[in-house]
């Protein structure tokens, strides 16, 4: 019933249910729930043996308090770590064998899984609480080599590249809800590209939480081998509950030599109701490593949901003259808080990054950039760009900004810019003025904020973006 | 197509119309002229339905109570104001604006929208009457522009738009002796049978170029005295001090 009345809450559109029978783990945080999800996923040992150790070293790890959003306490030993369609149990091997409530609530998503519907020229991961459901496109991928699949068949069908990289950028003990997410991830990406290749169409995961009372703790993990390029993005949502759901992601992107990793997020998991009650919790950790020589990394995310969202993609620039970027825009509305930005570890000799961040808050909500550039001293002829924009609607809202700057090398150059604006009735009655309802003008003036970040995500993606920004603004002037 | 009966304004608890009457007819051109705060810009702010005010009176426009209308749906009906400060909104791009703007006054009145091609031609079409460089077209809106450039902008905007009714509030100010010129022949090409003009001015050389059927004075939130193009003359001379 609860959920029923929560769907007349119409600003979020993807906040219905998909009843559907599961099996789940017992519930509970114990090494016993990972010998179920490691035994269930038919996993190699060495795959269970990695996970205890992490659930060990978590042990002796505190929860970190330092980011400015606090939360309500978690009881981990009252969670689900896993949950998984029962039709699902025997991935399905073709598209033809998903459950129909699957596929349909996928369409519902503008998802289509459908050979003949899906997307042009994208190929889709689909991630239903702790399993991959679908990978489309596979066979075109497998002709030049490249592996996309869930992060489960690689771990059965390509475990040395997995053994090899998997941990290597986010190590086994490196926070809290990053080991976390090591004991116990369920499901998500596993992308290779091999050498010299350009992946042919950009690659997609859409996760979706369904069941109640469940975390989600995906895991991906990217390789892109030498002189190779890929595309990569994902998208979420989750049904409207009123309780707070746990969402703690690791990604790990790593990037070869000349290779580029371009990574694009549209977050939009349920934010909860007008006055702060239920949405997810996203706890996320991405970070990539250019590993090689004149690699590229580069994030671009869209954050409009959540009730609470602490992430912070990061490029550690190992590789002489390699490159990282990271474009944000962060919207908070209502109760929402978000403490989101990034770290550029600069070690090799001429790295560059460009950090552009745009954090818009309105109603009672709460915006931080939080930031590290961090410039060692090898890292000579190094270069950072910095610049933050916070735009607020009203009275009621907070916009922050945390710059780090640790720079041990002489020879950089650093340069932050930092603004903050608010949207004044002014400039809302001058676009009225010339025809512009509330809605179109709210979206043009926002639009224009994030521009530079808008401009950096795949075409399709853009213009869905774009009405995302509108759409999660709704309501929060006049 | 205009008409004001007993109209009263306040804001923030401050009376500022004081009962005004007004008619305007199609074809017509009507000058406001007055002292600084006698509440020009306020009359043109009301018409053009801008929240915060307390009103009293009567304001009909083409049959239909503007009262009822919100301030898009007025614009999207036929009422355009050329701000005396046009706002600076970062981040957007002119042409975009331009055209957003233009395709929802275009959607409310019941005519297909333009696509980017179709538009372009048209903008680059009117930039050139007014003698504005397509370059300040992808610039963002009035950002950084000029005082002058922002003024030309607004008549841009109002040839673009095809109001019935538009109301230019000091658009003159500000405008250099070619300017004016411009913007006067801008306002004179546009000028029909069909459309009218409420043009709020403190200076006759703009009437000059654009002959008033009507000049009004207002003080003290009330027309004072109503004349014809002669009176701006007169007033020149003798200044709003001796009048009543
Ligand atoms: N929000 C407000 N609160 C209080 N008083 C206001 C407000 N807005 C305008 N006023 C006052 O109303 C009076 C009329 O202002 P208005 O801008 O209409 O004058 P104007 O005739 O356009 O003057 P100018 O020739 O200088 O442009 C002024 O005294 C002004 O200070
Ligand atoms: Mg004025």
């Amino acid at each position: 019933m609860k959920n029923q009345d929560l769907n007349i809450n119409k600003e979020y559109k993807y906040g219905f249910t998909t009843d559907i029978e599961s099996i789940r783990a017992p519930k509970g945080l114990n090494e016993d729930t990972i010998k179920f999800i490691s035994n269930i996923k038919k996993e190699p040992k060495w795959m269970l043996e990695w996970r205890l150790k992490a659930f060990n070293r978590l042990q002796s790890l505190k929860e970190p308090n330092w980011q400015k959003p606090k939360y309500p306490k978690i009881n981990y030993q009252d969670l689900y770590y896993y949950s998984a369609p029962k039709s699902a149990s025997e991935k399905p091997k073709s598209l033809d064998e998903i459950d129909p409530k699957i596929l349909e609530t996928y369409k519902k998503l503008g998802i289509p899984l459908v050979e003949q519907q899906r997307l042009n020229g994208i190929a889709v991961d689909a991630v239903f609480d702790s399993v991959s459901v679908a990978t489309t496109f596979k066979d075109e991928l497998t002709k030049k080599g490249i592996i996309f699949c869930s992060i489960s068949e690689a771990i059965q069908k390509h475990p040395d590249l997995v053994k090899k990289y998997l941990g290597s950028v986010i190590p086994l003990s490196d926070h809290y809800f990053a080991t976390l997410n090591s004991a116990v991830f369920t499901d998500g990406s596993f992308v290779y590209i091999p050498p010299n290749t350009r992946c042919p169409m950009e690659l997609s995961t859409y996760f979706r939480i369904n069941a109640s009372e469940t975390g989600q703790f995906e895991r991906t993990l990217i390789i892109a081998d030498k002189g190779s390029y890929v595309s990569y993005l994902e998208g979420c949502t989750a049904p409207m509950r009123d309780e707070n759901q746990l969402h703690a992601a690791n990604v790990e992107l790593i990037a070869l030599d000349d290779a580029e990793i371009k990574y694009s997020t549209v977050q939009n998991w349920y934010p909860g109701d007008k006055n702060g009650v239920g949405g997810i919790f996203n706890f996320v950790t991405k970070r990539g490593a250019c590993r090689g020589k004149n690699s590229k990394i580069s994030w671009t995310q869209v954050e409009t949901g959540s009730a609470i969202t602490w992430k912070y993609p990061s490029c550690i620039l190992q590789g002489d003259n390699s490159v990282g970027e990271f474009y944000s825009i962060a919207i908070t509305n209502n109760y929402q808080k978000a403490d989101t930005g990034t770290k550029m570890i600069h070690l090799g000799k001429n790295t560059k990054s460009k950090i552009i961040s745009k954090g818009i808050s309105a109603g009672n909500a709460d915006n931080t950039y939080r930031g590290l550039v961090d410039i060692n001293k090898k890292a000579t002829n190094s270069r950072n760009y910095t610049q933050c924009d916070s735009l607020l609607m009203g009275n009621k809202c907070g916009a922050h900004t945390v710059p780090y700057i640790k720079n041990k090398n002489s020879t950089s150059t650093i340069e932050h810019e930092a603004t903050t604006t608010k949207i004044n009735e002014e400039q809302l009655y001058y676009c009225n003025q010339r025809g512009l309802d509330q809605e179109e003008a709210v979206s043009l003036i926002v639009n224009g904020f994030c521009k530079e970040v808008l401009q950096q995500l795949p075409m399709e993606f853009a213009v869905e973006a774009q009405k995302l920004v509108a759409i999660s603004l709704e309501g929060s002037v006049g | 197509m205009l008409k004001i009966k007993n109209l009263k304004a306040t804001i923030n608890e401050k009376l500022i119309l004081k009962g005004l009457d007004l008619d305007i007819k199609p074809g017509e051109v009507h000058a406001i002229m007055g002292p600084n705060g006698s509440g020009k810009s306020t009359l043109a702010n009301v018409l053009s339905g801008k929240n915060g005010y307390e009103l009293e009176g009567e304001i009909s426009f083409k049959g239909m109570d503007l009262n009822d209308l919100k301030i898009e749906e007025r614009a999207q009906k036929g009422i355009f104001l050329a701000f005396q400060y046009p706002l600076e909104i970062p981040g957007v791009n002119t042409n975009n604006f331009l055209r957003t703007s233009l395709n929802s006054v275009r959607k409310a009145r019941g005519e297909k929208e333009l696509d980017t091609l179709s538009f372009l031609k048209l903008i680059k079409e009117k930039a050139k009457e007014l003698n504005i460089d397509e370059k300040f077209l992808s610039r963002q809106l009035n950002v950084g522009f000029s005082g002058g450039e922002k003024k030309k902008n607004e008549i841009l905007q109002m040839k673009l738009l095809e109001p019935k009714l538009s109301i230019l509030d000091e658009t003159d100010s500000g405008l250099d002796i070619d300017a004016l010129r411009i913007v006067a022949d801008g306002v004179n090409s546009y000028k029909n049978k069909e459309n009218a003009f409420l043009i709020i001015t403190h200076y006759q050389r703009l009437l000059d170029y654009i002959k008033p059927d009507f000049i009004h004075v207002l003080s003290a939130g009330k027309i004072i005295k109503t004349g014809n193009a002669d009176l701006g003359e007169q007033l020149e001379k003798t200044g709003y001090a001796n009048l009543s």
